[in-house]
C-alpha cells in the first residue's frame, strides 16, 4: 500500500515538473497517433460515405467486411505491419521497421475501418434525409459525396475521436512494429508495460494518468460537440 | 440563358407504377401544358405524391411513358424544382442553402450570391439569412424551401403537400408565395388533400382517387359541379375507400 502510495506522488511530481523524459513520450504518442488519424480520417471518411451512397455489387459484403475490421486485435495488425516492413517483406526497402513511421502504418491500418464504419452509419442517415432533395436539385454523385461530409461534420467528428482514442489507447502493434526503443518509439502503452514490468511504478502511473485524462477530456470534447451540434442542427 | 426553350408539354401516357407487384399508380394519361397552377386533389393515399415523384423524375414508371418536349436530361432537371411537405434543409444557413442550390445549377458565385439575395427578400427571409437553416421555424423552413427553389427560376415547380405541416398563419404565408412564384412565370404543380387550398389555388384539377384520374377539369367546374360520384363524395368529405 505505501509503495502504491509512493509511486502515485512519484507519479504527481514528475506530471507537475513537467519531466522531459515523460512529456517525450507523450509528444510522441500524440504525433504518432495524430498522424495516424489523419491519414485515416482522410481515406475513412470518404470510404464511409460512398459506401453509404452509391449502389454497387458486393456493397453488402463490403460492409460486412468493414464492420469486420472494426474489430481488428492490435496484435495482428502490428504483426502484419510487421511481415510487410521487415527484412523480408515486400517494403523492406523503405526501412521503416522500428521507427515512429511504422507504428503511424499501423495505427492507420488498425483505425481506418473504424473511421470508415462509424462515419457510414452518419452517413446513411443523413442520406435518407437528404436523398431526394439532392436528385431534385441535380447534384452528381460527385457533389454528394462532399456535401454529405460536411452536413455531417458533427457527427463525423465524434467518430473520428473515437478512431484518436482508440488510436492513442492500443500497445499490441505499436509495439511490434515500434519495438518501444527509448527516445524513438517509445510511446504511453508501451512505457507503461514496460516500466510496470521493470517495477518502475511511479512512470507508469504517470503515464496512465495522462492517458486517463485524455480519454476523459476526449470524450468531454464528444460530448460538447454532440450538444452544439444539436443546438446548430 | 441557355436553357430558355420550354420543356413543357408534359405528355403522360398508360403511366403505371407498383411497389412489389401493388400497383400505386395507373394507369394514368394527362398532359401538362404548363399554364397556370395545377392541383392534384385527392384523399389519402390516392397515390398524388407518388405522381408527383414520377412525374419529377424521383421514381421510374413501371411502365408507361413521360414524354417532355426535351430529351436532354440535365435540362430537364435544371428547369424543375420541387418542393417537399416537410423542407429538407442543408445543416448550413438559410442563405447558404439557396446558393448551394444555384451552384450546382453552375452560377457564378457572385450569381449566387446575388440570386440568393433576392430570393430572401422575396420571401421574407432575408434578416434571417445568416442563421441556421434547421434553427428557423416550421414555416419559416418551408419559406425558404420555396425561396431555394424559386431562385433556381424553374419552369415547373411540383410541390407536395406545401402547407400540410404548418399552422394557419404559416400556411397562408407558403400560399401567397406559391401565388407570387406561379404569377412570375413557373408553372406550379401540387398535391394537397386540402379542399380550401385547392379551390382558392387551383386553375385546374387532377382528381386522383385509389391510383387512378379520377376526374380532370378546370377549377371553377370541378368545384361547381364535380362529375364523378367520387369526386362529390370527396367533396362532401365523406369519400369512403
Amino acid at each position: 500500500m505505501s509503495e502504491l502510495s509512493q509511486a502515485f506522488s512519484t507519479a504527481l511530481t514528475l506530471l507537475v515538473g513537467l519531466d522531459a523524459g515523460l512529456f517525450e513520450i507523450i509528444g510522441l504518442s500524440l504525433r504518432v497517433s495524430g498522424t495516424a488519424l489523419l491519414l485515416a480520417a482522410v481515406v475513412g471518411l470518404p470510404v464511409g460515405a460512398a459506401l453509404a451512397v452509391y449502389r454497387f455489387r458486393g456493397r453488402g459484403v463490403a460492409v460486412v467486411a468493414l464492420n469486420a475490421l472494426m474489430g481488428l486485435p492490435p496484435v495482428v495488425v502490428g504483426l502484419l505491419v510487421y511481415l510487410v516492413l521487415s527484412r523480408e517483406g515486400p517494403l523492406a526497402s523503405l526501412g521503416l521497421l522500428f521507427t515512429p513511421s511504422a507504428m503511424v502504418i499501423a495505427q492507420f491500418v488498425l483505425i481506418t475501418p473504424i473511421v470508415a464504419a462509424l462515419s457510414r452509419q452518419v452517413v446513411v442517415d443523413l442520406w435518407q434525409e437528404y436523398e431526394e432533395q439532392l436528385c431534385s436539385l441535380g447534384a452528381t454523385p460527385g457533389r454528394v459525396l462532399p456535401t454529405l461530409l460536411w452536413d455531417g461534420r458533427h457527427s463525423l467528428l465524434t467518430t473520428v475521436l473515437a478512431g484518436f482514442g482508440r488510436a492513442v489507447a492500443e500497445v499490441g502493434a505499436v509495439i511490434i512494429v515500434g519495438g518501444n526503443i527509448a527516445h524513438v518509439t517509445r510511446v504511453m502503452t508501451t512505457a507503461i508495460q514496460l516500466e510496470t514490468r521493470k517495477g518502475d511504478l511511479a512512470l507508469a502511473l504517470a503515464l496512465g494518468i495522462v492517458l486517463l485524462l485524455l480519454s476523459l477530456l476526449i470524450n468531454a470534447g464528444v460530448a460538447l460537440l454532440a450538444r452544439a451540434a444539436e443546438r446548430r442542427a | 440563358m441557355s436553357g430558355d426553350a420550354s420543356i413543357l408539354p408534359l405528355v403522360v401516357r398508360d403511366l403505371v407504377y407498383e411497389v412489389g407487384g401493388d400497383r400505386l399508380i395507373g394507369p394514368i394519361d394527362f398532359e401538362l401544358d404548363g399554364r397556370g397552377r395545377t392541383v392534384v386533389l385527392g384523399p389519402n393515399g390516392a397515390g398524388k405524391s407518388v405522381l408527383l415523384r414520377l412525374a419529377h423524375g424521383l421514381l421510374e414508371p413501371t411502365s408507361g411513358t413521360l414524354e417532355w418536349r426535351t430529351q436532354d436530361a440535365a435540362r430537364l432537371r435544371r428547369r424543375q424544382a420541387m418542393v417537399f411537405d416537410r423542407a429538407v434543409l442543408l445543416r448550413r444557413s438559410a442563405r447558404a442553402n439557396v446558393e448551394y442550390a444555384l451552384g450546382l445549377h453552375g452560377a457564378s458565385r457572385d450569381e449566387r450570391r446575388a440570386r440568393a439575395e433576392h430570393a430572401l427578400e422575396r420571401t421574407g427571409l432575408a434578416r434571417i439569412g445568416a442563421r441556421p437553416a434547421r434553427a428557423l421555424s416550421a414555416g419559416e423552413q418551408q419559406r425558404l424551401a420555396l425561396a431555394r427553389a424559386w431562385a433556381l427560376r424553374p419552369e415547373v415547380l411540383f410541390l407536395d403537400e406545401p402547407t400540410a405541416s404548418l399552422d394557419p398563419a404559416a400556411a397562408r404565408r407558403v400560399e401567397e408565395l406559391i401565388v407570387e412564384i406561379g404569377a412570375s412565370g413557373t408553372a406550379i404543380v401540387m398535391t394537397t388533400h386540402d379542399l380550401g387550398l385547392a379551390r382558392r389555388i387551383g386553375d385546374e384539377v387532377l382528381f386522383l382517387h385509389l391510383g387512378l384520374l379520377n376526374e380532370r377539369a378546370p377549377a371553377s367546374e370541378f368545384f361547381a359541379a364535380p362529375r364523378s360520384p367520387e369526386a362529390q363524395a370527396f367533396q362532401r368529405g365523406e369519400l369512403t375507400w
